[in-house]
């Protein structure tokens, strides 16, 4: 296989395999948690304005008082790679076209020396939150393979479209062909690992809102 | 009531729900939770984190009830939890924790912690692995009617001291009084000012109240335990007792797993709401306030604080009513940082006081809470918590400092002016 049949495989099978294991996946997933239920809560509630699944939906993006100062890293780096990660996948014109291909939907990008610039720092703030894994005793505790196996998964797409872009290290067409592979894996791993916070926190963020709001306590 | 690791297992299967299933789901790892925890802020032992100390739940969660998790059971990858296990994470679950439910209040992907930790207590009890001091309050509470082994001619012997000392009837038993009065061991024994306040802010606001000879008793280790039936059993005396006296409110004492229990968990753990109103002493009292029903003379003018019960204010949403009752006869009373919602705990609450072997480590956990003092420098501390009040006064004891600490109720009834023969009401309070 040369890197054009490479690429193209990539782009066809490839992406179709990816595709359908992420949806499949997040689908199944999503049903073997919150099919789970939960018990009506029959004690008699007590409103509170600010308090409801949906406020902490929200409120929880923000950083509990005291707590930005006990734990910087965590949160402004976490901010910046978050909001970097998304300003890439979803502003950089290229993707946008993919995107506009399979549904039809279309918005306008940012010039690529942003994006450019985006994919570094958020580079940057991943390593620095790397790094603070390791550095941490909290952190390197918790931490287990798949710590380090989601971040590698997370981090390797950002790597490979930035280089590709750049021209870096290998021809464009294998870079390029290597950057939407790094981003199939991460679309089969996301459902099956920590990754799939990006869609749990909601419903996590909701259950924790509504059973405090129940006893009036804006979380 | 044999304890075994299959019932254990058995029970947690049964209490993992939705919002278990997503909040180990959502888990990133990044720790923030421990920095909400007293025991790892004043210990820098990881292992205190708290979605650490929820780990068997896990485990057990993603090979029940995942498919990535089944397979791997299947091939031989996971590793079943073990009795050894659960005995290593007793000291986790239960003495390294309050319930006091920071963590759940700073989870970034919004997991409520302090919920999984309670019902991981569940199948800790039911696998035999509850620390001993708890186990005999438990017992104590199921076959005598109270944790410390407190029985009704102690009661009745304090309301006789109580109405020999004010000249104020303690009602017992009387049906159709709007309010029961249901009380704390801890201030049957220990804090006996706390009957004389209630009944002195009784008289005042003219209300109908009564003890209950089946039901004076209202904690409830079962919740802290994590014993759901026997929880059920401790909480329905009260039930009962109300019911059968026709009250419209049940006034949970100054304590905070009490009023947990009776408030929240109660009609859950009976299967059914209640057919009257449950309060704590302190919304009582701020009713009573609103209403014009409370009032106060004169002024506390030494600095006092306010230290919130985690079951109040975090887990329990009474904020506010606290601060309102502080300075109606508080003229100098300072807030400690991160006072009311995300105030630190005492380190004895869910049931951590009475156990024996973790006094070292809650001790440790303390110097958060004299970090707290040491900054607004309290020449007294006020508390709406008798199992708080008796955990600051030891801790404070063993760190030599002299603070004392008094209960919220007794201090507005302190303020209470005595009742003047044919005289109106005199118009003064805040």
């Amino acid at each position: 296989m040369n890197e054009l049949q490479f690429l193209t495989w990539v782009r066809g099978t490839g992406l179709n395999i990816a595709v359908a294991i992420f949806l499949l996946g997040v689908t199944w997933r999503l049903f073997e948690i919150y099919s789970l239920g939960r018990k009506k809560d029959l004690s008699a509630p007590r409103h509170a304005s600010g308090a409801s699944g949906l406020h902490t939906v929200f409120r929880r993006s923000l950083a509990p008082p005291g707590m930005l100062k006990r734990s910087p890293v965590s949160y402004i780096g976490g901010y910046i790679f978050h909001l970097g990660l998304a300003v890439v996948v979803f502003l950089f014109a290229p993707h946008i076209l993919l995107i506009s291909n399979l549904t039809g939907l279309s918005w306008p990008g940012l010039p690529s020396q942003f994006i450019d610039l985006a994919a570094v720092v958020t580079m940057a703030a991943m390593l620095v939150m790397l790094v603070d894994r390791i550095s941490k005793p909290v952190k390197r505790f918790l931490s287990t393979f798949e710590d380090w196996f989601t971040w590698t998964v997370t981090f390797l797409p950002v790597l490979t479209g930035w280089m590709a872009v750049q021209h870096l290290l290998l021809p464009y067409t294998t870079m390029l062909a290597l950057h939407i592979l790094s981003v199939e894996i991460l679309l089969i791993v996301l459902p099956f690992t920590k990754l799939f916070h990006a869609f749990t926190l909601f419903g996590s963020r909701w259950y924790n809102g509504r059973v405090n709001a129940h006893k009036g306590v804006p979380v | 009531m044999s304890a075994t690791l299959e019932k254990g297992i058995r029970v947690l299967k049964e209490v993992i729900d939705a919002p278990i299933a997503s909040y180990f789901n959502s888990c990133v790892h990044c720790g923030l939770c421990a920095e909400a925890c007293l025991f790892y802020t004043e210990t820098g032992d990881p292992k205190y984190t708290p979605i650490h100390k929820l780990e068997p739940l896990r485990r057990i969660y993603e090979q029940e009830y995942t498919l990535l998790g089944r397979l791997k059971s299947m091939v031989g990858l996971s590793r079943a939890v073990t009795d050894d296990e659960l005995d290593q994470w007793q000291e986790l679950v239960y003495n390294s924790c309050t319930l006091c439910g920071r963590c759940s209040a700073v989870c970034p992907v919004g997991n409520d912690i302090v919920y999984m930790v309670r019902k991981f207590r569940e199948g800790m009890s039911a696998s035999g692995h509850a620390p001993a001091g708890i186990k005999d309050a438990v017992t104590r509470t199921v076959t005598v009617g109270s944790p410390m082994n407190v029985k009704l001619p102690a009661v009745q012997a304090q309301m006789k001291h109580v109405e020999e000392d004010y000249g104020i009837p303690i009602p017992l038993d009387a049906e159709g009084a709007e309010y029961m009065v249901v009380l704390s061991s801890m201030e049957i024994m220990n804090f006996p000012e706390y009957l004389a306040a209630v009944a002195k802010i009784m008289q005042q606001a003219g209300k109908t109240w009564t003890l209950c000879s089946t039901a004076f008793e209202a904690t409830n280790a079962g919740i802290q335990i994590g014993n759901s039936d026997l929880a059920k059993v401790i909480v329905s005396r009260i039930v009962e007792g109300a019911e059968k006296l026709k009250v419209k409110t049940v006034i949970s004492p100054e304590c905070g797993h009490a009023y947990t229990a009776l408030r929240w968990e109660g009609p859950n753990l009976i299967g059914r709401p209640f057919g009257f109103e449950v309060k704590h002493i302190i919304e009582v009292l701020d009713e009573f306030q609103a209403q014009g029903l409370l009032q106060t003379e004169g002024f506390e003018t030494d600095r006092l604080t306010f230290h919130d019960p985690c079951q109040l204010v975090r887990r329990g949403g009474v904020i506010q009513q606290p601060r309102t009752l502080m300075n109606m006869v508080a003229n100098n009373f300072v807030e400690m940082p991160d006072a009311g919602y995300m105030n630190w705990c005492c380190g004895g609450g869910g049931g951590a006081s009475a156990i024996e072997e973790g006094e070292e480590l809650r001790l440790e956990a303390f110097k958060k809470k004299k970090s707290q003092f040491d900054a607004v420098k309290p020449d007294r501390v006020v508390t709406a918590c008798a199992n708080c009040r008796i955990v600051l006064e030891e801790s404070l004891e063993h760190y030599k400092m002299d603070i004392p600490v008094i209960g919220l109720t007794e201090m507005i009834a302190e303020h209470i002016p005595e009742p003047v023969p044919q005289a109106a009401a005199k118009p003064e309070g805040a």
